[in-house]
């Protein structure tokens, strides 16, 4: 009797609890707001003094500063107020904004996760809002176009370029008509700073450098639409081998072979002679190595002619945002040429206006090497969903100089097919 | 029951004393229930639920437009040949060496060390207790950063083989597997040119070869990190385990003529059962989850050789967006777990016949260990 009333007691408890574990997860199911899908909806627009949110990833305290500067004078205008914070992890506080459904109203949106953001309808298309939008370089303008429209403003850009390192290249009897213009010349010019005991040229072990040498033969991983998957090209062949043989005859080394974390910081402690980097190297060799004296020069041309890659970010603003009208105000004050000659003077990025070209160039001769790399440059894949492809691609470089180069863009062809469907 | 007339004649108490010590239980507790339950056990449901869809990340997951693919995610693991499939198959891979190595490497270090520092005639127990287990609480993250100079290729552990003479490897930047290596060092396959029988096909998307790769180098130096620095928890367990054998019986097996070896197979061993349980469960679920040192250390460089299923997961979801995946993978890793521990109880179960080690009849050493042992335990 006892056994029996004391198990009916805590089969009865037992079904208890779990009516109210039920009840609980249900309920909570129904918690939180914005159920319905607006998403066909425009965001209700506010009019009057706005408010705007800002989200930067910021290079550090130098840009964090002059961008929170030129918000106020913005702000203060237009009689508004702009919040800018500068975010630890640019694409998890994006990701967790967006799922949460009141994500900042403007920000850093990256060139290689626009297509993901645009595709998902994150994004306010406003580029024909900006005024003289044929102003931006036209490479510029094709990375941040989805669908043939204009998403969003860039902001700056970089390229990659030939770094050189004075010291090693006199070391090795090397005159400045030794730089090298095509890959001949650059394999030859390798081959005596190799003579000489210094490792020629160091190269980041990923699609981010190596794919330059993809560019000036002709090829890429997928078409100028971004529609089609071209990984498997002979051209990209023909420029993965050319790696592959700097890499096996030890002409070029990877910079975590030779203890660094990229390529920067190898050449920067002076481990080898010539690395492959874009413009942010200027501000890393003056803070860590100022002592390096360094020129820069356009990259070698390969068989297709001159190639490097561009990177950039535009100013994205959302498409929940109530003060749509008032953040394409902001972005316009912060794409204005000047302002962006103020931004290029305090943290070294580039102006993304093709009018402001000239005050930079005069203002820093020495970057007109990564400046005219835009003309021939080509931008990160405009493509959603192909980040975990693209890191495959990354894996596969990393062992490029013991896999076959045919294997590797096969692998690459694939996976671009399947995820651009 | 008889209890209760008893109480229900105290009258003026509103509830018997078994439903107030009831009552207060419940409210000690219900503060940590309200928090596991709203910060744990909600977002499990969540996230289970989120495996079963496609979101995309805008939005709330709950409301009505958010696709609902069922097992569409599942399937893709383990059926589907593409990307996915190939880099969760290629995590599972790299758990199942680093779990094969790590546990038992760890457990005989633990359990070593607590033998050692057991030992009667060793002076100084405290230090060397606090020295074992200093590891344990020191940040995984400073010790992963740590590790990260001491394995750099101008670093100690290369300095230190170079004075005998070893061109030590690129640790972090070598993909090549160990087995691969012993392999080719044997001579029984070339590394460089694997014959096409092991190269082609092969379950799960992945050739024979490649399942037959072992750690990478670079995975062993993960491997050797979390051994150093789990191994003092456990030893801590484990001599506490050991502190527990009565002294009465391990004299008694003395007196009966057992040798050193012969006493730690036949009495203490089995009296361990129980905390080597412990340890093997407990080994099994952290080595299953490891995360924190591939975060900091490697990010599943170099080629994918040092990618588990919860770093997989985590830049799935988070770095790839999707979301969807990303559960699927963090749920298929606990069903892992769920089911490797159940066969483990079941394996050490069979052995015992119950939670009571006991004591087989092996040697005449143990006749008067066995009697001694039963009024040592009465």
């Amino acid at each position: 009797m006892k056994r029996r009333s004391v198990s009916r007691n805590s089969n009865i408890r037992t079904a208890a609890l779990g009516a109210a574990v039920c009840a609980v997860v249900l309920s909570s199911a129904a918690c939180g707001s914005g159920f319905d899908d607006k998403g066909a909806q425009q965001a209700p627009q506010s009019s009057g003094p706005a408010q705007l949110q800002i989200l930067i990833g910021s290079s550090g305290d130098a840009e964090t500063a002059a961008v929170k500067d030129a918000a106020a004078k913005w702000a203060s205008a237009n009689g508004a107020t702009a919040t800018v914070t500068p975010a630890q992890d640019l694409a998890q506080q994006l990701g967790q904004a967006f799922a949460g459904s009141s994500p900042p109203d403007v920000f850093y949106v990256d060139a290689s996760r626009f297509a993901d953001y645009a595709s998902v309808g994150a994004l306010e298309p406003y580029g024909d809002k900006i005024s003289n939008p044929d102003d931006f370089y036209p490479s510029l303008r094709t990375a941040f176009t989805h669908d043939g429209t204009f998403y969003c403003a860039p902001k700056d850009f970089s390229t990659l370029a030939l770094v050189i390192n004075q010291d090693l290249w006199a070391k090795a009897k090397l005159t400045d008509a030794d730089v090298p213009t095509t890959w001949d010349q650059l394999t030859a010019v390798s081959k005596k700073l190799k003579a000489a005991d210094v490792t020629p040229i160091t190269i980041g072990d990923t699609r981010d450098r190596v794919g330059a040498f993809m560019v000036e033969a002709g090829g890429w991983i997928t078409s100028p639409d971004g529609k089609q998957a071209t990984a498997d090209s002979p051209e990209n062949l023909a420029a993965l081998d050319y790696v592959q043989s700097l890499l096996k005859d030890k002409l070029a080394q990877y910079p975590k072979a030779l203890d660094s974390g990229w390529g920067g910081e190898a050449f920067g402690k002076g481990k080898a002679a010539m690395t492959i980097e874009g413009n942010w190297i200027k501000g890393a060799l003056q803070a860590d190595f100022p002592d390096v004296k360094y020129t820069v020069h356009e990259l070698p041309a390969g068989p297709k002619g001159k190639g490097t890659l561009s990177f950039t970010n535009c100013w994205g603003i959302s498409s929940k945002s109530k003060y749509k009208q008032q953040a394409i105000s902001f972005v316009e004050a912060m794409t204005k040429a000047d302002q962006q000659m103020a931004f290029a003077q305090a943290f070294g990025v580039m102006p993304s206006r093709q009018s402001a070209k000239d005050a930079y160039v005069k203002e820093f001769p020495n970057d007109a090497p990564f400046v005219n790399g835009v003309d021939y440059a080509q931008g990160p894949v405009n493509a959603p969903k192909m980040d975990s492809v693209l890191a495959d691609f990354d894996s596969g470089i990393q062992q490029l100089s013991s896999t076959a180069p045919k294997t590797l863009l096969e692998r690459v062809q694939k996976n671009t097919q399947a995820a651009l469907g | 029951m008889a209890g209760t007339t008893v109480h229900a004649r105290r009258g003026r108490f509103r509830g018997s004393t078994a439903m107030r010590d009831n009552l207060a239980g419940w409210l000690f507790v219900a503060p940590v229930v309200i928090i596991l339950g709203l910060f744990m056990l909600l977002p499990i449901l969540m996230a289970l639920w989120v495996s079963l869809t496609d979101w995309n990340g805008q939005g709330s997951p709950f409301r009505s437009g958010v696709p609902f693919v069922g097992t569409g995610n599942y399937t893709r693991l383990f059926t589907e040949d593409g990307l996915a499939r190939q880099d969760f198959m290629t995590s599972i891979r790299n758990n199942i060496y680093y779990v094969a190595i790590v546990v038992p490497a760890q457990t005989v270090l633990a359990l070593g060390l607590a033998v050692i520092v057991n030992s009667r005639m060793l002076k100084g127990k405290t230090f060397f207790r606090a020295a074992f287990f200093f590891p344990s609480v020191t940040s995984s993250v400073a010790i992963s950063v740590v590790f990260l100079f001491i394995f750099a290729n101008s670093g100690a552990v290369t300095s230190l083989l170079g004075v005998f003479g070893i061109d030590g490897p690129d640790w972090f930047s070598d993909s090549r597997g160990i087995l691969h290596l012993l392999l080719g060092a044997v001579g029984l396959v070339d590394p460089s040119a694997p014959p096409s029988a092991l190269t082609s096909g092969g379950p799960f998307g992945l050739s024979w070869w490649e399942w037959l790769s072992g750690p990478s180098v670079a995975m062993t130096t993960i491997i050797m990190l979390v051994v150093w620095t789990t191994s003092g928890t456990f030893m801590l367990m484990f001599l506490a385990a050991l502190q527990d054998i009565p002294v009465t019986l391990e004299e008694a097996s003395m007196l009966d003529g057992a040798g050193r070896w012969q006493r730690f197979r036949y009495v203490t061993l089995p009296m361990l059962k129980p905390t080597l349980f412990l340890v093997l469960t407990l080994g099994l679920i952290s080595t299953w989850q490891v995360f924190d040192q591939i975060y900091v250390m490697s990010q599943g460089n170099p080629s994918k050789t040092t990618l588990t299923p919860a770093f997989l997961s985590y830049q799935t979801a988070f770095r790839s967006f999707e979301y969807g995946s990303g559960t699927a993978i963090s749920f298929v890793l606990f069903m892992i777990i769920v089911v490797m521990t159940l066969i483990q109880r079941w394996i050490m179960r069979e052995r015992n016949g119950g939670s009571r080690p006991r004591r087989h009849a092996h040697a005449p050493a143990h006749a008067s260990a066995r009697a001694s042992a039963r009024t040592g335990r009465s």
